[in-house]
């Protein structure tokens, strides 16, 4: 009999504010070990709390992006655990009264099937601070530079099936959360971390223990992290064992997971409202203002690549899933004049030399205006696909615009007729053997063999011929 | 110098009769002569007191004087000021220099004060007898056989035995109020977020609130016309605009009601404690104003309630003393676990420990809605009873202690009948509205005070009511005989 | 709800405070005397009292998302008991 499994994701999305939520810090990655840890951060004694009214704003553009209830009063409670990067001795989040509450996402799977998946809620928190366990002669180092950063915590329902399917619903997510401009969405920098929560059962059953799998910092990770869980899990049950519910840590390197034991013992957060905060209101005018800075959302986008550049679905969902290959592609498809060609571009070409290279989108050399004057050159037959992967390469290593590519390196498609009649008429002369067997195919054979001249006749312009022109002219002289 | 009042002397600093470096050598003298004996100070700060009195003298010879210029005044060890040692009364904190300073501390220097040093207090305010304090008890200087009252017991008892002319203090469920009663003499605790705790080490957050001690009402309006003010550090302060409490001090009041609640007169009260306060009353009555009855039957909860709430909130609060960035960090560690439990085991005394279980036993899962959920619960039926007495008077009155000074060691082992000290003062402060101890007589020879409560932010009319009492009889200006030279 | 020495042990490890087992059942006593106190709340009739977090019916003032504080880590390295190269030194932490 199958098992059926169940998967609900717990993502932390780290907030783009300026400050913290609670002190006027900056935020910021890779300063000097707590050198951006206000006295508020580091947990003196008799400072507190005062929040951030970006974040506030940024976690209910979140709500209303995923059309959820947005709270009028949400509370923010203390919980309360030791840990040396926790300053405080708890974590300022949010419970019973969370800023968004119950909403969904709609997820595309590569079958081309729609599925939601609801959110239970989101809602804000404090992040902790790092320990670093190097260079510490087996100390362990504490830096709160990141203590206090705002996160929204978005907790799914039970909703998912499959690796896929938790993958489709993390990028979507990442889709939103970077289009409403409320996260830089830099998963390296760990701008969103996974934890995912995975039970099998049989079809039909109630829902089987589930063990949470914490800080998944890549959808690879986290795809492999739930396959490896999922078979662990059938494993154990099919050898008659018993899941224990637990937090598991996976290792992305050695593709293994293991239990954490510590942080489960003796479990209890005594969760309380914070005395030194008072509910946070969100009024009618405020959710209006909202309303109306609302940025496009991804499947907003979705429609009108459909509709305005005449991509397939498979495109457009691709080109819309990311804010800035989304922005990328509209400005080198309108400076090209061909929104196919961009798109083929920029999801070929470009994406595989930013993968080859594990560069993102934003750090492309070559700029979305540069890809758009290479396809108009592409477009007006100035020269031919293959002469603009060269092109491509140059811009890329910085040799400049394509125009002053083509022009500085010669690449010009010949187009002069007279020239390339020469040049043809050449390569006749010189190859009678071939000519003669040419001559003597048929239609099939022709067609493979005159690729022979095709060569010798690139060779002889150095690809500057063009493709069109030349065949004709070939197919002419060799009848 | 010692015998006057805060506002004289601050005549007396225009008039020119005598420079603060004079008042501050004169303070800081008598606390070197009788303070080993009383113990009101954990830390004098004698070179930055004299600074600050000659930049006052200064500024009041350049007419450039605040609110505050020339005055000495001692902090409650709760308050953070950079520089130098904040230990709120704990090993935990012996050796915590404030890398930063407390609001209060701030705004009262701003308007000239002269801060003579740092008052001894129960542990984290924890303790209505002063005597959970790792620098030893403060002795009453009525009888130093007794006990001052506490938390904020060092500042009431250096104000009574004339050591300071002003201190500030902290009032959680009764700190300010009670020892001013057991000292003679005067203390305000506010309405909850009429001041700013930014630098005031939190015990209870809901609850915690700072004022002025003093010898008068007029020395606490002046103290808190000076503390009082919205602070964006602190999400709790209130926005609302500051009276002007010295102007309010004669106001006439005559027409003004007085409500007696009922359960502030138990049965079981000492008869002596009840007609002093009975008498305090009439007092009121001679000037003019209204005396009616009034309940407040939710009032018998609010020591139960108080302490399922304060040590909630102070479980969690004194989370962060875990000797990893500041305080007590105890020797060789072996793991983590046993750094947090010898560090906090080893700087933490009895009744912070006891607080800290009873809070983390409060909050934990099971016990959540049967402790603290319901105590919140009772806290607001406590607020309602007092919204329902303060729309029929202006304010009410009672005996502010259930008995005067007690000998030291009497409660110490027993945190229940400890607990009791604060009967009548806790109610306000889960309310979070203000309250004031005047000292309203004596028996046998310890000095009793009684309490007058006031509606939100009506700080002006508590202290304008003490005040008239004040100008009208002679309580506040006795003081005790201290031993050698007076 | 009387509270036993087992109770006082896991209450104490959550707050992570270090009981010597001799002094257990005397505290246990002392605790059991607080809470005898406190359940006089259940006498309370609390039937749709709302719970009362904070003593004014005030709404969380927001601030402006502005860098305002400063660089403070020397002076926190100064106070901290265990520091080294800006950070804080604690015993190794095993995940």
């Amino acid at each position: 009999m199958s098992w059926e499994v169940v998967i609900g994701l717990e993502i932390h999305v780290q907030l783009n504010t300026t400050s913290k939520l609670f002190s006027g810090s900056k935020l910021s990655t890779g300063a000097e070990p707590n050198t951006q840890a206000s006295l508020v951060d580091l947990g003196m004694p008799g400072t507190l709390p005062v929040v951030n009214r970006e974040a506030v704003r940024k976690a209910a553009l979140f709500g209303l992006a995923i059309n959820a209830d947005i709270c009028r009063h949400s509370v923010f409670e203390r919980k309360n655990y030791f840990y040396p990067d926790l300053p405080k001795g708890y974590q300022t989040t949010q419970l019973d009264k969370p800023v968004v509450g119950a909403g969904e996402v709609e997820i595309q799977l590569e079958s081309g099937e729609k599925k939601i998946v609801r959110i239970h809620h989101a809602h804000l928190e404090e992040d902790a601070g790092k320990s670093l366990h190097e260079d510490f002669h087996g100390m362990t180092g504490i830096d709160l530079n990141r203590a206090g950063t705002p996160l929204i915590e978005v907790v799914t329902e039970p909703d998912m099936r499959n690796a896929e399917e938790a993958v489709a619903f993390a990028r979507k997510l990442h889709a939103i959360v970077t289009s409403i401009g409320i996260c830089d969405g830099d998963m390296s920098q760990g701008n969103m971390r996974f934890d995912v929560n995975v039970s099998i059962r049989r079809p039909g059953d109630a829902l089987g223990t589930r063990t949470e799998t914490k800080n998944l910092n890549s959808f690879r990770f986290m795809e492999r992290a739930i396959k490896l869980e999922v078979e662990r899990q059938i494993d154990v049950l099919e050898d008659g064992g018993e899941i224990v519910q637990e937090t598991r840590l996976y290792n992305g390197d050695t593709h293994t997971a293991r239990s954490m034991r510590s942080k489960e013992d003796a479990n209890d957060y005594r969760y309380f409202p914070c005395p030194d905060l008072l509910p946070v209101e969100i009024t009618d005018a405020d959710l209006d203002a909202l309303k109306a800075s609302m940025p496009e959302l991804p499947d907003t986008r979705k429609a009108r690549f459909l509709a305005d550049y005449q991509l397939s679905e498979y495109d457009a969902d691709l080109l819309s899933g990311d804010l800035a290959t989304a922005a990328f592609f509209e400005v080198a498809a309108k400076a090209g004049g061909d929104a196919k060609l961009a798109a083929n571009w920029v999801m070929g070409e470009l994406a595989a030399k930013l993968n080859a290279e594990e560069k993102t989108i934003n750090d492309s050399p070559v700029s979305a205006d540069q890809l758009g004057q290479l396809i108009a050159r592409l477009k007006d037959g100035t020269i031919s696909s293959k002469i603009a992967k060269q092109v491509f390469e140059a811009c890329w290593a910085g040799e400049g615009d394509p125009d002053a590519v083509i022009e500085a390196k010669g690449l010009k498609q010949m187009s002069d007729s007279g020239e390339l009649e020469k040049i043809v008429d050449d390569i006749i002369a010189n190859n009678a053997p071939q000519v003669e067997d040419y001559r003597s195919s048929d239609d099939a054979k022709k067609k493979k063999k005159i690729g022979f001249f095709v060569g010798q006749a690139m060779k002889a312009t150095q690809g500057k011929a063009n493709p069109q022109q030349l065949n004709a002219l070939l197919k002419e002289k060799l009848g | 110098m010692h015998t006057k009042t805060l506002t004289e002397l601050k005549a007396g600093l225009a008039a020119g009769e005598f420079s603060s470096r004079e008042l501050t050598e004169h303070f800081l003298g008598r606390i070197q002569q009788f303070d080993a004996d009383i113990n009101s100070f954990v830390t004098v700060t004698e070179q930055q007191a004299l600074a600050q009195a000659d930049a006052a003298d200064a500024a009041l010879a350049a007419g450039k004087g605040g609110l505050l210029t020339g005055l000495p005044i001692a902090h409650k060890d709760i308050f953070c000021t950079e520089g130098v040692r904040t230990s709120c009364g704990s090993k935990m904190l012996d050796t915590f220099i404030a890398p930063y300073t407390a609001t209060v501390v701030e705004k009262m220097a701003a308007e000239g004060a002269v801060m003579l040093g740092k008052t001894n207090m129960d542990e984290f305010a924890m303790g209505s007898s002063n005597e959970t304090s790792y620098y030893g008890p403060v002795k009453n200087p009525w009888d130093r056989e007794r006990v001052p009252g506490g938390s904020s017991g060092g500042a009431a008892a250096c104000l009574g035995a004339r050591l300071a002319p002003a201190a500030t203090g902290t009032d959680t469920g009764g700190s300010i109020r009670q020892p001013a009663a057991l000292n003679g003499i005067t203390g305000l605790k506010p309405t909850y977020g009429r001041v700013s705790r930014w630098g005031m080490i939190a015990f209870a957050s809901s609850l915690d609130q700072a004022g002025p001690m003093g010898l008068s009402a007029a020395d606490c309006a002046l103290m808190l016309q000076a503390m009082a003010g919205h602070d964006h550090r602190d999400s709790t302060s209130l926005n609302e605009k500051v009276d002007d409490y010295l102007g309010a001090l004669n106001d006439d009041i005559r027409g003004l009601t007085i409500g007696v609640p009922e359960e502030f007169f138990p049965d079981t009260l000492d008869g002596a404690i009840a007609d002093n306060s009975r008498e305090a009353i009439r007092e009121l009555e001679k000037l003019g104003a209204k005396v009616v009855s009034v309940s407040l039957p939710s009032i018998k909860l609010s020591v139960p309630a108080y302490y399922v709430i304060a040590p909630a909130e102070a479980s969690s609060n004194l989370s962060r003393f875990d000797g990893v960035r500041f305080g007590h960090r105890c020797d060789d560690p072996q793991d983590l676990e046993d750094l947090y439990k010898r560090s906090r085991s080893e700087g933490f005394g009895d009744e912070v420990k006891r607080r800290i279980l009873v809070g983390t036993y409060a909050l934990s899962a099971g016990y959540y809605d049967a402790y603290y959920r319901r105590a919140q619960q009772v806290r607001r039926l406590i607020r309602d009873d007092f919204a329902r007495a303060f729309e029929k008077v202006d304010v009410l009155m009672g005996p502010t202690a259930p008995e005067t000074a007690f000998k030291l060691g009497d409660k110490k082992d027993d945190p229940v009948s400890m607990y009791m000290a604060d009967v009548f003062t806790i109610g306000v402060n889960l309310a979070g509205l203000p309250a004031l101890s005047m000292p309203t007589g004596f028996i046998k020879g310890l000095p009793t005070g009684t309490q007058v409560i006031g509606n939100y932010f009506r700080e002006g009319q508590i202290l304008n009511v003490a005040h008239k009492y004040q100008q009208a009889t002679d309580w506040h200006k006795q003081a005790p005989v201290l031993g050698g030279a007076k | 709800m009387a509270i036993d020495s087992k109770v006082v042990a896991q209450v104490a490890h959550l707050a992570r405070l270090k009981v010597d087992p001799a002094d257990t059942d005397a505290l246990s006593n002392r605790l059991n005397d607080i809470l005898a106190m406190v359940d006089q709340l259940q006498q309370a009739d609390v039937t749709d009292v709302a719970p009362m977090a904070h003593p004014l019916d005030v709404t969380q003032p927001l601030r402006d998302d502005t860098v305002s504080e400063p660089n403070v880590r020397d002076k926190a390295m100064d106070i901290a008991p265990a520091a080294e190269d800006g950070c804080f030194l604690v015993p190794r932490v095993i995940e």
